[in-house]
């Protein structure tokens, strides 16, 4: 697409235009780079290092669906959303993907129009409080003062649950999980609130995380997990067939150490075979090179390396697997076959 | 070469529309119009074209829908089951609460420094000087967040109160001072009829008509002086007036105290001002006074020291020189920049957003946007009710300006 | 008179007795503090409310650099973090100023500007007051506004990167456009502009097919605007809304001032309600809403979508200013160019507007420290600017989480540096143009 300078000037500063009829594929194609949107910042999921690098959990997903359309896990380009902006920033263009922990509800991928391509955190809303409070169960939180993350399900949540135990509370609303953080820390609040892997995150971030204790009612169903705008489905099918390609890695033993070799050459299980695309043809109908999933797992490891790696047990987050096993081992991860 | 009183040329051209001064503006205002209609047609079918590619709609329904959240400082009624327009009303409501109290103590704060600047006290000049170079110069939201972020940290939190070791203490166990806010004690009527909004009614109608009492007194107190030259000893009727049916409605309707007192979590009874409603009051109080101080300043300077003199030589003791001459050519510069910090701090008051102070930006345009993604919708709404504020201010504003103008004759 | 000289007297001084010091309580320091901080409390009331209020100003002025001093001076300069700082204090009060040394870079130029191009955006900074001072100044060299018209490509180049060729076309298309305006303006001020804006349109459209292939000439590293950040963000947001906002906002006071209803009555409604809504709400706008105005399939980024906004809300108030300096004109002025036989544009551009922009300066600088402040709204939007660094990702960093006097008092003393220089230029300009008028 040709541009007078005038308006090149302005792309520079700004702008990326597509034509309207073209899918985010090709967009994405011919822009050479993934926009995708992120937290603006939570430890383990999505934050930037001190270089400036983002790293995560959900920046992992995002550099999986970048490493399987463009064969490059670094062309992505991380927008930073809060609450309030994420959708509206899917919803007009101005990023491809939310991987941004987005819990999936029967509104938001009906009313608000955007297509939940699969879950990546099955995750539930849990109450933290100091330890030195005493309390062992959120039933005890009766005139308790809450710091709710705002723009969230569990701002919701949290309504309906003391409402039907009837507990009264005092909500202190909360824009980001940054500006959260102290106010808990200095007692502003007294429980802190949002889903359980978040206040693990957060816990993390403490100077002293054995001071506080995540109670154990979990109120809420939260599976988290990337979407897409609604009505483009082939987008859709690349970003979800990444995240299964990760998730089905980790079921069928390839990791990023042994990737290389599995990759190269057909082996003895077919369906390996046609996951790293020695076999078949799952890449083109996709609109895919053959090694679109090769590339998206070499981008970060499977889906349980990538787990280890930013919030897994071995990382100040700390998180066990539980819900997000394999279902081979207890878990809910169960993709369907790659056939 | 023609003369200026050559007549106009007969017979039309294109050219006529853009020479003419008779058609100029004419052309130049249709051009306008049409390139107006043109942009708006243009934004429109934008509008239409994306809102049809996203399958979404402009519906106020939402309003009418439960809201689902929680506000924590509701003026009315309101739980999580009422409608997203009273979470609106709610925040409101807040708004207006905040930016009544903020331009009241800014006012007090602005006239207070705006005099002491102009003392002959060389210290107090220059400290005064010093605030309010400092906080006309740093934008209003870090004062909000530092403020905010201080009042947390240094406050004591409740749980310092508790226990028997208990490091900070109520004062005179009246108030509560911590960093979840403050606990004033709460008056309320313990009389069966009296309680809730008839009591405060009847004290309402009781200072009406204790003011309407005194009016009448003093009157008669003027009439009396007109005609005999000694104006009667009033005072003590005055203050009669004033209190005794005060007094007596408190007593009859059994006025009590309802105390803060630590339990579970937090203190309950009395009344509770949020850290957010008093850092966000704060700040903008002083940020706004600094501006207010220096237009009290210009507005006192503004006076002639003429004016003084001539009143002076007139014989008027000092006090009457103020309020007689000075104050009222001063308002007439103060209060218009004044009015418009006033529009200002109601206009800033939006920044609670950066404390979670649930304003009208907190609720409609918070959390109410976020849960039903209605943003175009919310927007809108947002900008109309401010747009209705500063319409009436500035209404309020020309009414007094004209009231106040110069009588030229 | 009595003939007083015809008498002898008893006694005549036939010299000048040599003057006397001044009491000890009335000169020098000691005079200054009577006068000035302790005027005699027994002589009046006002005096002994006077020596009140210097006791208070002494005990909060005590208190204030008692809380300060030790907090400076036991300051802590190069820890990794804020743990590493408070086990270096050891309980004593200090500050942890090496969240600053440690994150400098952060909370002037943003996370993601790459750091070894930080020259850039600095010596655009540098040309900044290079290029502001000729119009700041008026007895500076008229020859530096050369440099001036120059800056705004060169800074563009410079902060953003890419091909020195693209701002050098985008000028060229601005100079082209002058001249076609200079030809076409003997004929009709309105033909010049018409045909100046088709020429550069025309310009800026064949440039493309130039600058595309010769995309390498003199490139710097292009940076895209979402990598902006920190305290620099503020200032590119502040310089370029200003900017592009003066000349909006003739426009707008033109109109405003004009006696054609109907371009009257949309100056009207821009100005009021711009002036109406909050600075928020209409980053709001820029947020959540513009996007769906946008031509479908096109999306600005989102610090071009806030630079309209920002530049729409200071535009109307500038408007406001410059009005205030069309009206403080004399009639005589309007008129004196009207018998001159000029019309309309030459009478505004030739007579009126150089006096009332002159006018209009110091109100125009007090919108720009208004605006500049106002630009800490955009972390409300998750932008980063200097209060959004700060919010955001530093104290949400394991490191750093707590440090608020520090962090917040260096942007306290970045803007109030910045602030009150330029309000006591405006307030020199004031001074300046004031001569004459008392």
């Amino acid at each position: 697409m040709k541009k007078s300078v005038f308006f090149g000037a302005m792309t520079v500063a700004a702008l990326a235009a597509g034509a309207a009829a073209a899918g985010t594929l090709d967009d994405v194609k011919a822009r050479g780079k993934l926009n995708c949107g992120v937290t603006t910042g939570l430890v383990g999921f999505a934050a930037p290092d001190a270089n400036g690098e983002w790293q995560g959990f959900d920046v992992g997903v995002c550099r999986a669906v970048a490493a399987a359309v463009l064969g490059d896990p670094s062309a992505v380009e991380f927008v930073p959303t809060t609450g309030k902006t994420r959708f509206t920033a899917l919803a007009s263009g101005e990023i491809d993907m939310l991987a941004r922990n987005t819990t999936w509800t029967f509104s938001r991928d009906v009313d608000l129009k955007f297509e939940f391509v699969g879950v990546n955190y099955y995750d539930g809303q849990g109450f933290m409080v100091p330890k030195a409070l005493g309390v062992s169960s959120a039933k005890e939180l009766d005139g308790a003062t809450v710091c709710i993350q705002t723009g969230t399900t569990t701002e919701l949540n949290l309504a309906d649950y003391f409402r039907t135990n009837n507990i009264s509370y005092e909500p202190v609303p909360i824009e980001t999980n940054a500006e959260a953080q102290p106010l808990y820390l200095e007692g502003a609040c007294d429980v802190y609130t949002t889903d359980a892997s978040g206040l693990a995150a957060t816990r993390a971030a403490f100077e002293n995380p054995g001071d506080h204790v995540v109670l154990p009612e979990i109120i809420s169903k939260e599976p988290l997990g990337p979407l897409v705008r609604h009505g483009d489905s082939e987008w859709g099918d690349v970003v979800r067939w990444s995240l299964n390609a990760l998730i089905a890695a980790e079921e069928l033993g390839v990791t990023s150490a042994n990737i290389a070799d599995m990759g190269a050459a057909a082996g003895d299980n077919p369906e390996i075979n046609r996951l790293l695309g020695t076999e078949g043809t799952l890449g083109a109908m996709l609109g895919l090179s053959a090694d679109w999933a090769k590339n998206a797992i070499m981008a970060g490891g499977n889906y349980g390396e990538i787990f280890e790696k930013n919030i897994g047990e071995n990382t100040p987050i700390g998180l066990s697997r539980g819900l997000n096993a394999q279902w081979t081992d207890g878990g809910l991860l169960y993709v369907p076959p790659f056939r | 070469m023609t003369t200026l009183s050559d007549p106009p040329k007969g017979g039309f051209r294109v050219s006529i529309l853009i020479n003419d001064t008779r058609y100029r503006s004419y052309t130049f205002q249709f051009i306008a119009l049409i390139a107006l209609i043109a942009a708006f047609a243009y934004l429109g079918s934008n509008l239409l074209a994306n809102l049809r590619a996203a399958g979404l709609n402009i519906s106020y329904k939402f309003l009418s829908e439960p809201a689902g959240y929680d506000i924590n400082q509701r003026l009315i009624e309101y739980t999580s089951q009422s409608t997203h327009f009273r979470a609106a009303i709610v925040g409101i409501l807040n708004t207006l609460l905040v930016a009544v109290v903020a331009c009241f103590f800014a006012t007090v704060i602005g006239i207070f420094v705006g005099v002491l600047r102009l003392s002959n006290n060389w210290l107090v000049n220059k400290l005064m000087g010093v605030y309010v170079e400092i906080f006309r110069n740093v934008p209003v939201l870090i004062w909000i967040l530092i403020i905010m972020a201080v009042f947390v940290a240094v406050l004591p939190q409740p749980r310092e109160f508790r226990g028997d070791d208990a490091t900070a203490s109520m004062f005179l166990d009246l108030f509560a001072f911590t960093g979840r806010g403050f606990y004033f004690p709460r008056p309320y009527f313990a009389a069966e009829w009296a309680t809730g909004a008839i009591g405060w009614l009847t004290i309402i109608a009781l200072l009406i008509a204790s003011f309407f009492g005194a009016r009448a007194l003093a009157k008669s107190a003027a009439a009396t002086q007109e005609a005999t030259g000694d104006r009667p000893t009033t005072w003590y009727f005055t203050l009669a007036i004033w209190f005794v049916p005060l007094i007596a409605a408190c007593v009859i309707m059994g006025l009590t105290w309802e105390l803060p007192e630590l339990k579970g979590f937090n203190f309950r009874g009395g009344i509770y001002a949020r850290n957010s409603f008093i850092a966000l009051t704060f700040a903008l109080s002083i940020y706004t006074a600094a501006f207010i101080a220096e237009n009290v300043r210009a507005g006192i300077l503004a006076i002639s020291t003429g004016q003084t003199e001539a009143a002076a030589s007139l014989g008027l003791r000092p006090g009457r020189i103020m309020n007689l001459v000075i104050l009222p050519q001063a308002l007439r510069v103060i209060i218009p920049p004044l009015i418009s910090q006033y529009l200002n701090i109601t206009k800033n008051s939006s920044l609670a957003i950066a404390v979670g102070y649930m304003d009208v930006t907190g609720t409609l345009g918070g959390i109410t946007l976020n849960q039903t993604g209605r943003a175009i919708e919310t927007v809108l709404l947002l900008m109309a009710f401010y747009l209705i504020i500063s319409l009436s201010i500035s209404a309020v504003m020309n009414v007094y300006n004209n009231s106040v103008k110069l009588k030229e004759r | 008179m009595t003939d007083t000289n015809t008498t002898p007297v008893a006694f005549v001084r036939d010299a000048m007795l040599a003057q006397k010091t001044p009491p000890v309580t009335n000169a020098g320091i000691v005079g200054w503090i009577n006068k000035n901080l302790f005027p005699n409390p027994f002589a009046s009331i006002g005096n002994a409310f006077s020596c009140l209020l210097t006791l208070v100003s002494l005990l909060i002025i005590y208190k204030i650099v008692a809380g300060a001093l030790p907090w400076f001076a036991n300051g802590v300069w190069d820890t990794p973090s804020l743990a590493a700082c408070r086990e270096v204090l050891q309980g004593v009060t200090g500050g942890c100023f090496s969240v600053l040394t440690e994150r400098w870079n952060q909370l002037l130029f943003g996370f993601k500007y790459p750091s070894e191009e930080y020259w850039r955006p600095t010596l655009a900074f540098i040309g900044l007051f290079f290029a502001a001072a000729p119009v700041l100044f008026s007895k500076l060299p008229r020859k530096m506004l050369w440099f001036t018209a120059v800056y705004p490509f060169l800074a563009f180049w410079l902060i953003w990167g890419g091909t020195i060729l693209v701002p050098v076309m985008v000028a060229v298309g601005f100079i082209v456009g002058y001249f076609v305006f200079a030809h076409f303006e003997k004929q009709s001020f309105a033909m010049g502009l018409i045909g100046s804006v088709v020429a550069a349109v025309v310009v800026w459209s064949f440039a493309g097919y130039i600058t595309d292939p010769l995309s390498g000439v003199l490139a710097l590293e292009p940076v895209p605007s979402r990598d902006m950040g920190g305290f620099m963000l503020n200032f590119i947001l502040g310089v370029v809304c200003v900017s592009l906002s003066i000349p909006i906002g003739i426009l707008l006071a033109l109109g405003r001032q004009s006696d054609m209803p109907i371009i009257k009555g949309i100056c009207v409604v821009f100005i009021e309600f711009i002036r109406g809504v909050p600075l928020i709400t209409l980053l709001f706008v820029a947020n959540v809403v513009l996007a769906y105005f946008l031509p479908p399939g096109t999306t600005f980024d989102l610090i071009l979508r806030v630079i309209i906004m920002i530049t729409m809300f200071s535009a109307a108030y500038i408007a406001e200013v410059i009005r205030g300096g069309l009206a403080a004109l004399p009639n005589g002025q309007y008129e004196a160019g009207g018998s001159l036989g000029l019309d309309y544009a030459q009478n505004m551009r030739l007579i009126i507007l150089p006096q009332a922009l002159k006018i209009s300066i110091p109100g125009i600088v007090n919108v720009a420290v208004g605006l500049f402040k106002d630009t800490t709204l955009v972390s409300v939007i998750s932008m980063f600017d200097l209060v959004g660094m700060i919010r955001g990702p530093i104290l949400a960093s394991t490191e750093w989480n707590g440090v608020y006097w520090e962090l917040f008092g260096s942007a306290v003393v970045l803007f109030f540096i910045v602030c009150y220089g330029i309000s006591q230029y405006s307030q020199w300009l004031e001074r300046q143009l004031a001569t004459g008028h008392r």
